[in-house]
């Protein structure tokens, strides 16, 4: 018993058992252990309307900043503290409110979304009869029926269809944005069901495993019980379950489909996971200044706790009779006082850290990275659609990349490939197309270089053609109206288009069809090609053995019509080769060089003849494999293994793949722009690294150095590591004398593995040799890359010891683990789905655009970032300063300095800044290295802005004392107070601080003009508001008239307007000094624009006019 | 100053619309998903572009340095123009007239004590003449000092003179009687009198009148305070049923019962008091002494005597009390400062012009040679 409970208890955990339609299994089978499912409802939603106030407030105040003011906010409501609660609680509310209402609002779109969704009709079979029913009622084990063009309401195991051949056909675009039509496969023993009723009567269960997210995989099995018989089983695969979001097309409808999971089990709902969050470069050093900042606050708490009981030390100080305690002060304990003393001076200076930073820093994330969405350039019209800003908290990010790591397929190749040749054991083919400049006509187009002897080379053709228009996964589609990015192709009889997940694929079946072999169509199982006698051949297709990227090769095994079985593999060389026993080898070996060199992608085609009896040992393993309910892809990968050997090999293939638009142009820019490109690939080396020479990745000067395994192979990689380290290194020595070739490195997957094997003796030293040879070369290749591998790379770079800041860039999902792996990852919208561009940072059409995104938007943002950042210390320091040694604001002026009076044109001119402008920067992308680095928020940068910070609170303190001590400042003798005195110095500081912003901008537009002079003035009218009336609602008038009454004074005037000049006179004074005495790159570019209109000499003349004029 | 910076109109607003325009007979997705082609947003928005060179700076140094120190120049004179004549009458040393008066100090005695101190005037004062008088080391700034006080009390509200803010602890009620007004501004109203009195070289003295109206704001007198009871004149009875400030001789209805206008709240001493001052070194409005309607000076040079009613101590903070007498010009007191400073800046901005001048050459004519091989 015990032992049942234990096998119960695994099934519970690694599988599931589901009953069709509720049915249970004949007695005997097993028992009968009902599982509990969630019931087919999808919330996305976050709240209910019961817990969003707490569940929200919880969620906000996990956020350090936010939980920060809370404490100050309570600290405030406890003690009695110098500024009233509302000062801190008011922003905070602000920010509370904003962000709940924001969030409540997405939650309530995401409870309608999920309620149309949850209350969407379905066709549930019962008893024989289709029932209406909505989404949410559905279980598992229900039978659904769908129809043409209706969405899968959960996933369903696919039973019986509309088309007699079992299939239909599924696009998956809202899964992962592949809008190819996908064929899946009903259950081979039930595809025969037309009417429900005779789905009703199946009698099977299904046992698979627990739901998990990977899209692409599934493994079960259906037990199917007919009559008292021994229950058939077969294997079902991710070929038979449709997918939750999928849609149904050109099927008329499926009956009999199995919900096996639902609800938020179904595959489409574990993939709502979110990414981890990434943040950038720019929030670091945020956070390092404000920890700085936070020392600065507890410090000059503690010394003014300090000061303040050594200054009171005599009671006449501490209580002179006009200023008395009252009792209960008087009472309470000195430690407590000053415990309270330092809260009070805590929550004091705790606008040194601004809640409204953060808001604004969110703000302008959020709405700069519209720009990016907006940008026309970055539109492309071939595929409609524009830039994709998935995360908006990394848009400085690209303004800091330093290394560029992209895929090579379908990034800086356009993934659009021509067949160009095929070669037979050494004799060439080429289709009848433009090539090389000269058209062949169909009866020259057969080359022959080697004439051999005729019946060989004959059949070695023959089972050529054959095996390429045999080999492969491509779908026939016999429609116009198909998905607009297809290639169609035109034939003789109905428009029919060849579609793959491959357009390798395609090109290949094309190229064929050229040369006089078309494939038809499969049909039952059977194959149909027409040959160049216009006659139509039936091969049975018996098994496909699909590609993978481990193997990087496919096959097929099929029964011609003759009898015989073959096998017939394609697949790159390095996997063909090894497994070759006969055939010319070296013949083709040498053409699939040639061919890789010149930049084509080459595949080889081989074959198999199978004996029938090693057919059935094959078909033994495949079935076998397939069933298996654990580790079903290593079973199979073993399977495959075994069958795909002994090889004839009969010739390669040469697709090209052209490069991309501007791709040249564009790494040259990144290499100008001082970020060092590296290119990952599976291709092979020679054809990576024609496409890195034609990409101008390698120049003709570029000295290639080679780590590849043909050389680990004949030195030990030891020597080969210490070889290329010394050649770079004496380099080294010589560039600063010569103007120096640049290293290009080339290096393989298996090198690299061997490299960065961990439990290696002296491994990280091998580590630190390849990085450091990796640093000094300007463009690194990395070819027969896996996934992972291309993760590892990045992640081995991010580690290294400068922690430079990473981009990647790729189409394909084999993209995705350097996506997600690198600081910011960059998807293209390519052919091959659309993995890339979910799983990235931000997704862009084409590979051209990657220019501008990094030298225009990653510039122009991180320069905006970065003054936005120093402007908000800046400012707050200057306002604290001030205040800490002159307490003297009013509650409402100190509350809206940093919300209003100054936030708005800093937030803007974060938007709209651009220093130079956009044709500069994509001119001379040199200027990007002026912000490497994060240049303009290191530590000294910093510092200049706390100086200056400090020397403007200098003047505004000392300069203001002195104005104002002991004088009249009216023509009618009368004395300001206090508040005069604080309104005086306030508005001194709104100005300057709003005037040095002036300063910074480089860019006036009509924004600007607005924001600035309009904040300005806001301020004054605000002002002459605050304190134009006795306000009926507040317990004091301390404002009445006072800033009337200022503005009264002549002297008031002339004091602002001289500390307003004294306290930018230096930062005025920096800027032109740097400018003039070693100016950067951006300001020379900045300088030089006049110059591109008119002559330089009339420029200085002008100068010279207009400054005489002046005097 | 504009024309000054060497500034770029880039007008970069491309005319995109034809191409807008001509998608409109695309697909309709195509057509969604398009960008707009506005300047706005594709960040084309027509600016100037001002940069920041020795070359355009300059002039404006040159021209803050013209502007500045003339005014400078303006200010200084004028403020050593004004004259001002300041005398501590603390009585902290034993010379000191008041020396008495300050030691034998008590809250609670009900006998004034008066002295007299004697000053020369070496210049004769012209036009109207301004006394403040003067405390140091009085920290009217302090917090919670500051916030001692009920403006609504003292704009007349008739619940809040019943029931006086909490602000105002522990000046807010004495012997269960509400203060009127409360707080610790007004309880520690400054109470000295102060007589002016010239001595005809013949040894005789005349009084010089001094003028107690216009010493506080208008807005202030006329508008933030306020009488209970309005312009009822029975002051007395409005008061009712509250009580004056602890270190107060006579209640608030009896600050001026000879003015009905200056009595109460209105009271201009009190107003002047209750604008608190900024640093612990203040002065304060006290009279004016208006000019003569002849050509004689308003104070002629010669002896003189300031009558002091000593009422208010400073000696437990260390404090000191002063009498001023000023001039006031366009531009209020003396205050060399400001025009100094003015002076300053204004030369420093004309040497730094020179400065970026000489820079400007040198490094301006080596870019440009350096700019012309490129």
């Amino acid at each position: 018993i015990q032992c049942e409970v234990c096998v119960g208890e695994e099934n519970w955990v690694d599988s599931r058992t589901i009953y069709i339609g509720h049915k249970e299994p004949p007695p005997g089978a097993e028992a009968y252990i009902p599982q509990r499912y969630p019931d087919n409802r999808i919330v996305s939603s976050k709240y209910t309307f019961w817990n969003f106030i707490p569940k929200n407030l919880f969620e906000q105040f996990r956020r350090i900043a936010n939980f920060y003011f809370l404490v100050i906010f309570l600290v405030q409501l406890i003690i009695d503290t110098p500024t009233s609660p509302v000062t801190s609680g008011l922003p905070l509310f602000f920010v509370i409110t904003v962000t709940a209402i924001k969030q409540g609002y997405e939650d309530w779109l995401r409870h309608k979304a999920d309620c149309s969704i949850n209350e969407c009709p379905v066709d549930v079979v019962q008893q024989g009869k289709v029932v209406r029913t909505q989404s949410h009622k559905l279980r598992v084990g229900d039978v659904v029926m769908v129809r043409e063009d209706e969405t899968f309401p959960c996933d369903l195991i696919f039973l019986s269809s509309s088309r007699h051949d079992g299939t239909c056909y599924v696009t998956t675009a809202s899964l992962d944005g592949e809008s190819s039509h996908k064929t899946y496969y009903a259950v081979p023993d039930t595809m025969a069901f037309t009417t429900e009723q005779e789905v009703d009567s199946l009698h099977a269960t299904i046992e698979c495993e627990q739901p998990q997210p990977d899209l692409y995989k599934f493994v079960g099995r259906i037990n199917i019980y007919k009559d008292r018989e021994e229950p058939v089983a077969r294997p079902l695969g991710a070929e038979n379950l449709l997918l939750r979001g999928a849609t149904l097309k050109n099927t008329q409808h499926i009956y009999g489909t199995v919900a096996i999971y639902t609800g938020m089990e179904t595959k489409m709902a574990l993939n709502y996971q979110s990414k981890s969050q990434k943040r950038s470069a720019v929030e670091k050093s945020m956070n390092a200044f404000l920890i700085v900042y936070l020392c600065i606050l507890i410090s000059k708490a503690v010394i003014n706790t300090v000061l303040k009981y050594a200054w009171q030390w005599s009671p006449d100080r501490d209580e002179p009779w006009y200023n008395h305690r009252t009792e209960i002060e008087r009472q309470r304990h000195v430690v407590i006082r000053a415990f309270t003393d330092f809260l009070a001076f805590m929550v004091l200076f705790n606008y040194i850290i601004p809640v409204s930073m953060y808001v604004t820093v969110e703000m302008q994330k959020f709405l700069g990275s519209y720009f990016i969405a907006w940008d026309e350039e970055m539109f492309d019209e071939e595929l409609g659609e524009g830039a994709q800003v998935n995360t908006s908290d990394l848009n400085e990010e690209l303004g800091q990349v330093e290394y560029v790591f992209t895929d090579k397929t379908g990034t800086l190749t356009e993934n659009n490939m021509e067949f160009i040749e095929c070669c037979v054991d050494g004799n060439v083919y080429i289709p009848h197309a433009i090539c090389n400049g000269q058209i062949l006509s169909a009866a020259s187009s057969i080359d022959m270089i080697d004439s051999s002897p005729g019946g060989y080379r004959r059949e070695h053709e023959d089972l050529f053609f054959r095996a390429l228009c045999l080999c492969h996964t491509v779908q026939v589609k016999e429609e116009e109206t198909v998905d607009g990015i297809k290639r169609g192709i035109h034939q003789g009889r109905p428009t029919s288009f060849y579609i793959s997940s491959s357009p390798d694929e395609v090109a290949l079946v094309e190229g064929m069809k050229r040369l006089g072999y078309t494939y038809l169509r499969l049909k039952d199982s059977y194959m149909e090609i027409l040959n160049k006698d216009d006659e139509i051949e039936r091969f049975e297709l018996l098994h496909v053995l699909n590609f993978d990227s481990v193997r990087r090769r496919m096959s097929v095994i099929v029964k011609s019509s003759s009898g015989e079985y073959l096998l017939f593999c394609k697949g790159a060389d390095s996997s063909i080769f090894p497994r070759v026993v006969s055939g010319k080898v070296e013949q083709v070996k040498a053409r699939v060089e040639q061919n890789a060199v010149e930049g084509l992608r080459t595949l080889c085609v081989a074959y198999r003849r199978l004996s029938p009896s090693e057919y059935e040992e094959a078909c033994h393993l495949l079935t076998k494999a397939k069933l298996a309910l654990q580790d079903r892809e290593q079973r199979l990968a073993q399977a495959y293994d075994i069958i795909e050997r002994d090889f004839v090999l009969l010739g390669a293939t040469a697709v090209e793949d052209r490069l991309q638009e501007k791709a040249a142009d564009t790494i040259e820019s990144l290499h100008k722009a001082g970020m060092k490109v590296w290119v990952l690939t599976g291709d092979k080396m020679e054809t990576a690294a024609a496409t890195c020479y034609a990409s101008k990745l390698f120049r003709r000067s570029t000295q290639i150095l080679e780590l590849t395994k043909k050389r680990t192979e004949e030195q030990s990689l030891h020597d080969v590591l210490f070889e290329l380290s010394r050649t770079v290194l004496r380099q080294h020595c010589f560039s600063c004398s010569f103007d120096c070739l640049d290293f290009g490195l080339i290096i393989d997957g298996a090198t690299l593995s061997a490299i960065l094997k961990p439990n290696q003796e002296g491994s990280g030293n091998y580590r630190e040799i390849f990085l450091e040879i990796c640093r000094n070369c300007s463009a690194v290749l990395c070819c027969r890359m896996a996934p992972l591998q291309k993760a590892q790379v990045v992640k081995l770079i991010k580690a290294s010891k400068e922690h430079p800041i990473t981009l990647a860039i790729g189409d394909g999902a084999n993209d995705v683990s350097m996506i997600l792996e690198a600081h910011v990852g960059i998807g293209i919208m390519g052919k091959e789905g659309r993995q890339a561009a979910r799983n990235s940072d931000y997704a862009i059409p084409k590979f051209k655009h990657l220019k501008k995104m990094l030298l225009v938007h990653g510039h122009y943002y991180y320069i905006r970032i970065a003054e936005l950042v120093q402007y908000f210390f800046y400012k707050v320091l200057e306002e604290q300063l001030v205040y800490s040694t002159l307490p003297l604001y009013d509650t409402a002026y100190l509350t809206l300095y940093n919300i209003s009076f100054t936030s708005l044109p800093i937030l803007l001119y974060s938007l709209v800044e651009q220093h130079v402008t956009m044709e500069t920067l994509k001119r001379e992308p040199s200027l990007y290295r002026d912000i490497a680095k994060n240049s303009l928020l290191r530590w000294p940068v910093f510092l200049y802005w706390t100086c200056l910070g400090v020397f403007d609170a200098v003047v505004f303190f000392f300069g203001a004392y002195f104005l104002f001590d002991n004088t009249t400042f009216t023509s009618n003798g009368q004395m300001f107070g206090n508040w005069t005195f604080g309104t005086l110095v306030f508005t001194v500081l709104v100005f300057t601080v709003t005037l040095k912003l002036a300063l910074d901008t480089h860019h006036w537009t009509w924004i600007n003009h607005f924001v600035i002079w309009g904040s300005l003035l806001f301020y004054v009218i605000f002002s002459l508001l605050w304190g134009g009336i006795i306000w009926p609602f507040l317990n004091y008038q301390r404002m009445y008239y006072v800033f009337m009454q200022m503005l009264s004074s002549g002297p008031a005037w002339l004091s602002i307007i001289l500390l307003i000049t004294v306290s930018l006179l230096p930062d005025v004074i920096k800027k032109v000094l740097c400018r003039a005495i070693c100016p950067t790159a951006t300001e020379r570019a900045q300088s030089n624009r006049p110059c591109l209109t008119v002559e330089p000499s009339t420029i200085f003349m002008l100068s010279q006019s207009s400054s005489r004029m002046s005097f | 100053i504009a024309a000054m910076m060497a500034s770029s109109y880039n007008a970069k607003e491309e005319d995109g619309h034809h191409s807008s325009g001509s998608s409109h007979g695309g697909a309709g997705a195509v057509k969604s998903k398009k960008p707009d082609n506005t300047a706005f947003k594709q960040q084309r928005l027509p600016a100037w572009q001002p940069i920041l060179t020795a070359g355009t700076v300059l002039p404006a140094f040159f021209v803050i340095g013209l502007i500045f120190i003339p005014i400078g120049i303006g200010l200084y004179v004028t403020s050593n123009n004004i004259k001002e004549f300041e005398i501590d009458y603390t009585g902290a040393e034993v010379s000191s007239p008041c020396f008495n008066c300050a030691k034998n100090f008590s809250w609670n005695s009900t006998t004034s004590c008066n002295c007299s101190v004697p000053f020369t005037l070496e210049q004769p004062f012209e036009s109207n003449v301004f006394m403040y008088y003067g405390l140091s080391n009085f920290y009217q700034n302090h917090r919670r000092y500051v916030k001692s006080r009920d403006d609504s009390q003292l704009n007349g509200d008739r619940s809040s003179l019943k029931n006086p803010s909490k602000e105002c602890e522990p000046y807010r009620t004495s012997d269960g009687l509400p203060i009127a007004p409360c707080g610790a501004i007004a309880n520690s109203l400054f109470n000295d009198t102060l007589e002016l009195y010239y001595i005809h070289s013949n040894g005789s003295s005349t009084a010089i009148p001094l003028v107690k109206k216009g010493i506080a704001w208008w807005t202030d007198k006329h508008v933030k305070f306020r009488n209970p009871g309005g312009s009822n004149n029975n002051l007395t009875a409005a008061f009712q049923g509250t009580t004056k400030p602890v270190n107060w001789r006579k209640p608030v209805y009896e600050l001026d019962p000879s003015d009905s206008d200056n009595n109460g709240f209105i009271n201009e001493d009190f107003i002047v008091w209750m604008r608190t001052a900024a640093l612990p070194t203040f002065r304060k409005l006290y009279r004016i002494i208006q000019k003569k309607p002849n050509m004689t000076p308003t104070l002629p040079s010669g002896k003189y005597l300031l009558e002091v009613t000593y009422n208010y101590p400073v000696h437990s903070f260390d404090g000191r009390k002063r009498m001023i007498l000023s001039t006031i010009s366009w531009m209020g007191g003396k205050n060399p400062f400001l025009g100094i400073a003015y002076i300053t800046v204004g030369s420093v901005c004309f040497f730094l012009g020179v400065v970026l001048l000489i820079i400007h050459h040198k490094y301006d004519n080596r870019n440009n040679s350096a700019d012309i091989p490129n």
